[in-house]
Formats: structure tokens, C-alpha cells, sequence
């Protein structure tokens, strides 16, 4: 009863309320209505997309899958074509392998040649010097038996080399045998300064006097007239110097005869001292001289006859030389042109 | 006094110094003497001497100077210092030759021992009176002044510099063309001093006309001079392509192939560097070492050799394979590859084992069949332990393994898998 009563209380309110609460509603009825829409028109869109966006995966898997299987055809193809370009290329422009080939044959052979050329060279080379050996060890082994020619065998003496126990000589003994005797290297003579009798004897002689070796000129006009042999003249005209026998001595002989007698005598001599005597008993005597000997008034040499007795008044320190020349009687014997004297 | 008396106080001291001057020019030639000779003073009692009257104690004071100066370069010093190059320059000029070539004795044994000295003789204008004397008619006193300018020329660019500017270059090939062979040898040793430091120097010497006579002197049966023609053209050809070309169009292709058959080790050593020069520009000139049949000639020449004369070999082959495949197979079919791993092992030197190892690894890297063909010789067992071994030294051990990482892995199976 209590609710009905207050049912009844709020019944002219409730229509009105009703109906005001009715009317608030009607905009946000249009407004939810529109959300609404919008939302299940966007769900609805998401949808869509979503069923579109898989049906696109699964075209393209199946495109790709055609498009490749396509592809794969085509390939063969192109691969094929460019496959023989490309050898093509290769073999005519790039690389040619027979070329090659060719190319690597004449390099071999030509380095065969080549060694076999140096191998030649170096033989010939090896073959000269041999060859220049053995000529210096034959020059050598001659020149050692020239030196050793004396040591050949005699017929009297058998040498070292031609033992007599020997079937046959040694090698060496032939070689000496060929050898020719080697002469002493003469040591060199120094020019004399002075000029002796003997040289100017030895420039006059026929064969130092130079002839003329020159032809004489072509257009030579003959001479006139007859004319004496040709060796005559020479031998007039390089006729030898035939000194006097005074001027052909030196002039101090005499000194040097005595040197020579005196260096002879020397060469006979054991001992060069003088002897001493043997006792000495009488070593203590003194020596008496003759009468001669002893007194002033000697034999005069000519050597003091001539010269001053005061020293002083000398020209020269040295002595007097004895010159004993040489007398010209019988200096032209033979030589004249008379045969005065002369046996018939 | 009479006048007899004077005079002969006068001969006497002119024996006395002959005599001294003599003793001690012959006592300098015995390396014992020179100390005690030093510390005697003779420095300065031989530079009063050079100023004689008389012409033969000059001469032998000179003489005496050069040997002294000859033995070391404390003494060298010496006699820049004691002011004696001035007055042996100014003489030089105007004596007789056995004068000339005493001073240029004395100059070329200062000149020889560094560069500082070389230079404190340019400083005194020696070069233009040695120029001078190479244009004299005795061939002793041309031998003596080509040998002073070639010892200072053989420092350093700049005193070659100042050699050439002396004009020496035109005089030098003139005396390469003398009949003496001392004189061509000394010439043309000149000539390789001045061209090795630079390529403009190595223009002016083939500007000269020399390579022409120099090719022409090969076949000379001398060897020292031979070593020392191929020395010359290896300095003139190692500086550009320009200069190697001009040395093979002077014809000398296949003359030096017969250098490499000498007996003499120093000549077989020259030419095989005269090769490489030549072969190491451009693969054209390496097509034509090879097409005169070189490569076979050097391969034989190592095969003869010993040590550090197969080094150039070693490398020419290295840089002839390294221009192309074709040129690396030519190579191979040389019988190249044998004598390589030959040289690898048997050589005692580390240098020589990386030049080995690296002319392999050129002549193998550029196909799989190059390197089958070296892989068949069985180097590389050779190789490996080499590389494992620790007394070999760095260098070795990257030149050994650097080109092989490529090719084990593009290589045939097989023998190189086994490895």
C-alpha cells in the first residue's frame, strides 16, 4: 500500500519525466546509433582489408610461382645463347688456344736451340783453352830442355835420361835432343867513355862504314868515261888505317909491361906475404950495407938529372914518367911499293 | 870554395832527397810501414816535396801520396787537410804524364772512401783538369783520370751530377773505343757509376752513343771487362721502359745468352742481371727475352751456379712469370719449375730460398693448371717445412705463404689435397 501510494504520488511526475528522459535520450540515441554504425562500418572495413590483404599473399605466392616456372624456361633459352656468345667471343677475339699451343711449341724448341747453340760455345771455348794450354805447357817443356841440353847422352857417356838399364830412353832424352843449345844472355857493356887506338882501327874497317843501299834514281844519265872495278875503288877508299908502330903502342907500354909481368908472377905465388926467416939467432944483428949502397954519392937515375933540386921550383907534384917509344925501323917493311930487298 | 865544391854540396842534397822520396814510396806499399811512416811526420815532408825542381822526385812524391792515401781514409783526410790538392790540381795541368798519372793516382785514392773527400775534391776543380787529362794522347794517364772520376762518381748522384756537367760522358765513350783493354775497362766501370743513381744520368749516358759500343764490346773475350759492360747496360736499363728498350734495340739479344756460358762467375752473375733489368719492365719486353730463347739460357745458368750468382737468375724468372699466364707457362715448359725447387733446397741463404719460394708462387698463381705444374715437382712438402721451420726468417716465411692461401683453395684435388 505504502508503494502504491507513493506510485501514485510520483504518477503525474513519472510522465513527464518519462517523456523528458525519452527526449534527453533521442540525440544520444542518434549519436550512439551513428557510433554504432561507424564502428561495426569500420570493423567491417578491417575485415575486408584483412580477407583482401590474404587473398593478395596468396596471388602473388601463385604469380611467383608461374612467373618463375616462366622464367625457368626462359633461361634456358637466353643460358643457351649466351653460352655460345660468349665461346664465341672468346675464341675469336680474346684467347686462342691453338695459338697458345702453337706459340708455346716454338718457344721450347726455340729454347732447345738456344741451349744446344751455348752447349757448342762452351765446348769451343773449353777446346781453346785446352789448346792454349797445351801449347804453353809445350813451350815451357822446351824451353826447360834448351837450358838442360847439356845433360844429353854421349856416345861414350850415357846421360841421366838414357839409363842402360832401360829398354828405351826416357821421353826427356828425345826432347833434349831436338832442343837447340840455349846461349848465355851477354850482360850489357856500358859504352867507353874514352876512345881507343882499337876503336877508331874497328871504325875504319871495310865492314863499318855503311855503303849506300839506295837504289840509284831511274833516269840516271850514264856516267862517261871508263871506269876502275868497283871493288878497286872501295878498297881504296875504305881502305884500313894502318898506324906506325910508335903511334899504335900506348904510350906508357913499358909500366904496363911490368904490370903484367909482375900480375903473372903474382898468379904464381902460394902465399901473398913476404917470407920471414925461419931462426931468430940472427934477429938481432944489424944489418950492415955495402960500400955502394951506403954512400951519398950513388949512380944518378935520369929522372934526377933533369929535375931541380928545390922542390919548390917544380911545376907539377907528380913524377916524371919513364917513356920508352918504340923506334920505326922496320915499320913500313913490306909495305911499299918497291920490291927493294924482296927474294926473286 | 870553388865553384865544384858548391855544386857538388847542391848534388848531394838533390841524391838525399831522391833517395828519401824513393824509400818511402816503396816502403808505403807494405801496409806495416804506413803507421810508423805516419807518425813520422811524412805528410808534411812529402808536400814540400811535390813542389821540387826536379821533375822525377815530384812524380815520386806523388807516387809516395797515393799509396799513403791509397791504405785508409784517416790518411786520405790528411791530405785534403795539409792543403795538397790545390797545388797537384795546378800542376796537373802542365806536367809531364808520369806526373799526370801520379796525381790522378793520388786524387782517385782520396776520392775512394767517402763522399765527404770526393766532395772536398770537386770543391777543388779537380774534375775539370781530369777531363782535361782524359783527352791526352798516353792511354796510362787517360786510365788514371777515368779511374779518379769513376771512384767519385760511385757516391752519390750529386758528385755524378757534377761529373757529368764537367763533361767527362762524351770524352769516356771515346776512350771505351781505345785499343788498351785496361782503359776500356776502367772506361766503361766509369760509365755504370754514373748511370746507377739516376734515370737523367742514365739519359745523358745513352745520349753519349754509349750503349751502341757497349754492345758492339760483348763479344770481347776479356772477362773483366765483359763484367763490367754488362754492368753498365743493367745501370742504364733498370731505370725505365724507355732505357730498357734502348738497350735491346742496340742488338744485344742473343750475344749476352753466350755471357751466361762463361767461366767467369762474376760474368754469369752480370748477365743474368742484365736479363732481369730487361725483363722486369713490361710484359713485352719479357715476350722478348723469351722469344730469344733467354728463359732456357738462365734456367741453365742456375743449374751451373752457386749462391748468391743464382739470385738474379732466380728473380728474372720470378718477374718474367709474373706478367701473364702465357709467359708463366712458358716458363713451366722450360723445365723451369725442377731447377726452382732445386734452388730451394739445396741453397744454404735465407734471401735466396724467399727469392725462390716467391719466383714459384708467381710462375703458380695464375691458373689451376700453373699450379698443378708446380705442385707436381713436389715443392710444396719443401715449402711447408720451411714455413714451420723456426730458423727461417720472416720474409721467408710470408713470401713462402702468401701466394699458396689462393691456391689451395681453387686448386685440383688430388696431389694438392694431400698436401
Amino acid at each position: 500500500m505504502a508503494t502504491l501510494a507513493r506510485l501514485q504520488a510520483r504518477s503525474s511526475t513519472v510522465g513527464n519525466q518519462y517523456y523528458f528522459r525519452n527526449s534527453v535520450v533521442d540525440p544520444f540515441r542518434k549519436k550512439e546509433n551513428d557510433a554504432a554504425v561507424k564502428i561495426q562500418s569500420w570493423f567491417r572495413g578491417c575485415q575486408v582489408r584483412a580477407y583482401i590483404r590474404h587473398l593478395n599473399r596468396i596471388v602473388t605466392i601463385i604469380q611467383k610461382w608461374w612467373r618463375s616456372f616462366l622464367g625457368r624456361k626462359q633461361y634456358q633459352l637466353t643460358v643457351q645463347i649466351q653460352r655460345r656468345w660468349r665461346g664465341y667471343r672468346v675464341r675469336k677475339y680474346l684467347f686462342n688456344y691453338y695459338y697458345l699451343k702453337e706459340y708455346l711449341k716454338v718457344v721450347s724448341e726455340t729454347n732447345d736451340a738456344i741451349r744446344k747453340a751455348l752447349e757448342e760455345f762452351a765446348e769451343m771455348k773449353e777446346r781453346e783453352e785446352k789448346k792454349a794450354n797445351l801449347e804453353r805447357e809445350e813451350k815451357k817443356r822446351d824451353y826447360e830442355a834448351r837450358k838442360m841440353h847439356y845433360l844429353l847422352s854421349t856416345k861414350q857417356i850415357p846421360g841421366i835420361y838414357n839409363s842402360p838399364f832401360r829398354k828405351e830412353p826416357d821421353p826427356w832424352e828425345l826432347q833434349l835432343q831436338k832442343a837447340k843449345p840455349l846461349t848465355h844472355r851477354r850482360p850489357k857493356v856500358k859504352q867507353k867513355d874514352s876512345t881507343s887506338l882499337t876503336d877508331w882501327l874497328a871504325c875504319t874497317s871495310t865492314r863499318s862504314f855503311p855503303r849506300s843501299e839506295i837504289l840509284p834514281p831511274i833516269n840516271r844519265k850514264q856516267c862517261q868515261g871508263p871506269f876502275r872495278d868497283i871493288t878497286e875503288v872501295l878498297e881504296q877508299r875504305y881502305r884500313p888505317l894502318e898506324p906506325t908502330l910508335r903511334v899504335a903502342e900506348p904510350i906508357d907500354e913499358l909500366k904496363l909491361a911490368r904490370e903484367e909481368l909482375r900480375r903473372e908472377e903474382w898468379l904464381q905465388n902460394v902465399n901473398d906475404n913476404m917470407f920471414l926467416p925461419f931462426s931468430s939467432y940472427h934477429k938481432n944483428e944489424k944489418y950492415i950495407p955495402s960500400m955502394h949502397l951506403s954512400s951519398k954519392y950513388g949512380p944518378v937515375s935520369c929522372k934526377e938529372q933533369f929535375r931541380s933540386e928545390n922542390p919548390k921550383k917544380w911545376i907539377c907534384d907528380k913524377d916524371f914518367q919513364t917513356v920508352l917509344p918504340s923506334f920505326e925501323l922496320f915499320s913500313k917493311y913490306g909495305k911499299l911499293y918497291s920490291k927493294a930487298g924482296q927474294i926473286v | 870554395m870553388s865553384q865544384r865544391q858548391v855544386l857538388q854540396v847542391f848534388e848531394q842534397y838533390q841524391k838525399a832527397r831522391t833517395q828519401f822520396v824513393q824509400m818511402v814510396a816503396e816502403l808505403a806499399t807494405r801496409p806495416q810501414n804506413i803507421e810508423t811512416l805516419q807518425n813520422a811526420g811524412v805528410m808534411s815532408l812529402l808536400r814540400t816535396l811535390l813542389l821540387d825542381v826536379v821533375p822525377t822526385i815530384q812524380q815520386t812524391a806523388a807516387l809516395a801520396l797515393g799509396r799513403l792515401a791509397n791504405y785508409n781514409d784517416d790518411l786520405a783526410e790528411a791530405v785534403v787537410k795539409c792543403d795538397i790538392l790545390p797545388q797537384l790540381v795546378y800542376s796537373l795541368a802542365e806536367q809531364n804524364r808520369f806526373y799526370k798519372k801520379a796525381a790522378a793516382f793520388v786524387l782517385r785514392a782520396v776520392g775512394k772512401h767517402s763522399p765527404q773527400l770526393a766532395q772536398a775534391i770537386v770543391d777543388c776543380g779537380a774534375l775539370d783538369t781530369l777531363v782535361i787529362c782524359l783527352e791526352d794522347f798516353d792511354p796510362g794517364v787517360k786510365e788514371a783520370a777515368a779511374w779518379a772520376l769513376r771512384y767519385i762518381a760511385r757516391h752519390n748522384a750529386e758528385l755524378s751530377q757534377a761529373v757529368v756537367d764537367a763533361g767527362a760522358v762524351p770524352l769516356l765513350v771515346l776512350c771505351i773505343q781505345e785499343p788498351e783493354i785496361a782503359l776500356k775497362r776502367i772506361a766503361a766501370s766509369a760509365l755504370s757509376d754514373i748511370a746507377k743513381h739516376s734515370p737523367e744520368l742514365a739519359q745523358t749516358v745513352v745520349d753519349a752513343g754509349a750503349v751502341a759500343h757497349l754492345a758492339q764490346m760483348i763479344l770481347n773475350p776479356d772477362a773483366k771487362l765483359k763484367h763490367q759492360i754488362l754492368s753498365a747496360l743493367s745501370q742504364v736499363s733498370k731505370h725505365s721502359v724507355d732505357l730498357a728498350e734502348m738497350v735491346v734495340e742496340a742488338e744485344i739479344f742473343p750475344v749476352v745468352l753466350t755471357c751466361l756460358k762463361d767461366k767467369d762467375e762474376y760474368v754469369k752473375k752480370n748477365a743474368s742481371t742484365l736479363i732481369r733489368e730487361i725483363a722486369k719492365h713490361t710484359p713485352e719486353l719479357s715476350q722478348l727475352v723469351v722469344n730469344a730463347g733467354g728463359v732456357a739460357a738462365v734456367i741453365d745458368c742456375i743449374g751451373s751456379c752457386k749462391g748468391n750468382t743464382r739470385l738474379p737468375g732466380i728473380m728474372m724468372l720470378g718477374y718474367v712469370a709474373a706478367h701473364s699466364e702465357n709467359l708463366a707457362m712458358a716458363v713451366i715448359i722450360s723445365k723451369g719449375v725442377p731447377q726452382l725447387s732445386v734452388c730451394l733446397s739445396e741453397e744454404p741463404e735465407d734471401h735466396i730460398k724467399a727469392a725462390a719460394a716467391w719466383a714459384l708462387g708467381q710462375i703458380g698463381r695464375h691458373t689451376p693448371e700453373h699450379a698443378r705444374a708446380v705442385a707436381v715437382t713436389n715443392t710444396l712438402p719443401v715449402l711447408l717445412s720451411l714455413y714451420m721451420s723456426t730458423e727461417s726468417s720472416e720474409d721467408l716465411q710470408v713470401k713462402v705463404l702468401f701466394p699458396w692461401i689462393f691456391r689451395y683453395t681453387s686448386a685440383e684435388g688430388g696431389q694438392l689435397s694431400t698436401t
